[in-house]
């Protein structure tokens, strides 16, 4: 039980029940899907950007609790942040989920963020955390479609 | 649910006498006495791949420790032995399933395989543009995709008979997509989404009333049921090794002889052909006609041991004991507040899925991981009918005749536990 904990930090709980910014995004100007094929997690990821300037931000999907979390957790952290900062974070997110812990990144820029450092424990729940990210990503490079975690 | 219960009620217990030992056939399986995470594995994801008994490793073992030799080719001993093992277990396999000719059987890799000599040799020549392939909403990936490639190649159509809220496949539908274009059927026996047991020998004589010859996937059926494909009298059964208690890699075709003998070859080599020259090549006999290369020798033995070992057992009896055991999880998992069971077929076999209210099917699968138990959760390879019951994935418990009450027991207290954790 004690892993599970680690795995389902509180605040993953209550951002799986309560997500942030779950709702389509009329005004969006940057749009992307992704999907991740071995287990069927789906997620749009919706971006009001201007000078690269990430304005606002929504998504929308089905996903177990540790990809809904992570997306709604990400929408709260990247809004008001330039493009590039966002994917600065994105790369000290997945370096944090994939990494041994003793390398672990700089809490300093991960933040809250870090209530998904249990996840490198489990390797195959990695995709599930990392999954709106990769959408993020691809949304923020005008990739419209599906973006994949493999 | 009452559906499912009600079949249980008119499943005959082995006798007395011929009580099911499940704790002397768990020591056949040396894998399931292990822990996992600190706790006693519980095996439930049988649908993906089977465990296997001793027997089947260690004749495997001896086969590559002393038997080792090609088949069909050498004058020295060793090959000599060794073809009479492999094709001795072709013989098995015709035994096991009730085939009237043993060269009525085809080594291949699995169902997969199995599927796409089919689609390949005997529907493409077949199909014309306009013909159509019949296929159920509850089909695996492997009995949908063949027949798209198949009918793309042709310009045939792909027609799929609905199912209804249990999971059970519309035969009224059925009946009415049977058309005088319909060319050949492709039904799963049991599906490994649902556990539905389709009734599968009025389905192919609706189809041979019209003249549409029928392929049946037995992949999930095999393990469970006894099956006799004369009774059936299908055309084509398809099945994997790796699920019935024997190894990866293997698989077994039966196709009716006067098909077989009509197929083109479905991939070219030695073994399939009697001679060659730059010229003219002449096939071979089906079944070998069907097996260019080497084929998997170790694994069609070991196919052979584990269908020694079943029959050691008696597939009536294993059908009865996990019917008894399906229901049993089926009423115990039932109790678990915010529960749905996807798949609550009247005839139903091995197979228990559904999705908890508040907990995603990965997270299902984690926590249950965490308690040393392991079920499959996703969408099990066949998302056209997760799609039909409105659920991007699932948890799928798939039980096995090692199985127990007990292990039932631990699974649904970690699926409480879930719940818990989540509430």
């Amino acid at each position: 039980m004690s892993d599970l904990r680690e795995l389902y930090q509180e605040v993953i709980l209550d951002h799986n029940k309560r997500p942030q910014n779950f709702r389509t995004l009329e005004s969006a100007n940057r749009t992307a899907e992704g999907y991740n094929p071995l287990c069927g997690d789906q997620i749009t990821v919706y971006l009001l950007v201007e000078d690269q300037v990430i304005k606002e931000v929504a998504f929308q999907g089905s996903g177990c609790a540790i990809s809904k979390a992570s997306a709604s957790m990400m929408t709260t952290v990247v809004k008001g942040k330039t493009a590039a900062d966002a994917e600065r974070l994105f790369k000290t997110f997945h370096r944090m989920v994939t990494a041994d812990p003793d390398t672990a990144s700089d809490p300093e820029a991960i933040g809250k963020l870090a209530a998904f450092a249990g996840v490198r424990e489990f390797p195959v729940r990695v995709k599930c955390a990392t999954l709106p990210w990769h959408t993020l990503h691809a949304a923020l490079e005008g990739k419209a479609h599906i973006a994949s975690t493999e | 649910m009452r559906a499912v219960t009600e079949m249980a009620a008119s499943t005959t217990l082995p006798a007395a006498g011929t009580m099911f030992d499940v704790e002397r056939i768990r020591k056949d399986f040396p894998v399931l006495r292990q822990l996992v995470h600190g706790k006693p594995l519980v095996y439930l994801d049988n649908a993906a791949t089977s465990q296997k008994p001793k027997a089947v490793v260690e004749t495997m073992e001896r086969y590559y420790l002393t038997g080792n030799s090609n088949v069909h080719r050498g004058i020295h001993l060793l090959s000599e032995r060794a073809t009479e093992a492999f094709e001795g277990a072709r013989a098995k396999a015709a035994r096991f399933f009730n085939v009237g000719d043993v060269r009525e059987i085809v080594f291949v890799r699995g169902a997969t395989e199995g599927i796409n000599l089919v689609a390949h040799s005997f529907a493409g020549p077949r199909l014309a543009a306009g013909d159509e392939v019949l296929i159920s909403e509850m089909e695996h990936h492997s009995n949908i995709v063949p027949w798209q490639i198949v009918c793309r190649q042709t310009g045939a159509l792909l027609r799929v008979v609905p199912i209804n809220d249990d999971g059970e496949l519309r035969v009224d539908e059925y009946e009415r997509l049977l058309s005088p274009k319909t060319r050949l059927v492709s039904i799963t026996h049991v599906s490994n989404a649902l556990g539905t047991i389709n009734p599968v020998k009025q389905l192919i004589e609706m189809a041979h009333e019209r003249g549409v010859p029928v392929l049946i996937d037995g992949a999930q059926a095999a393990p469970h049921l006894p099956v006799d494909v004369q009774a059936l009298d299908c055309d084509f059964y398809v099945c994997s090794g790796h699920k019935l208690f024997g190894p990866t890699g293997i698989g077994v075709v039966f196709g009716k002889a006067r098909h077989l003998e009509a197929m083109p070859p479905y991939q070219g080599g030695g073994d399939m052909i009697l001679s060659v020259t730059f010229e003219k090549t002449i096939y071979n006999e089906a079944p070998l006609k069907f097996e260019a290369g080497t084929p998997h020798i170790a694994g069609a033995i070991g196919l052979g041991a584990a269908i020694d070992y079943l029959g050691s057992i008696g597939l009536d009896r294993i059908a009865a004991y996990e019917s008894d055991l399906l229901v049993y999880a089926t009423d115990a998992i039932s109790t678990i507040p915010g529960i749905r069971i996807i798949g609550t077929a009247k005839e139903k076999a091995s197979i228990l899925s559904f999705v908890l209210d508040d907990v995603h099917a990965h997270d299902i699968g984690t926590i249950l991981d965490q308690e040393g138990i392991a079920i499959r959760t996703g969408h099990h390879c066949a998302q056209p009918v997760l799609q039909r019951f409105g659920v991007p994935a699932t948890a799928r418990v798939s039980i096995a005749f090692y199985n127990t009450r007990d292990e039932v027991d631990a699974l649904v207290k970690a699926i409480y536990r879930a719940t818990e954790l989540f509430g």
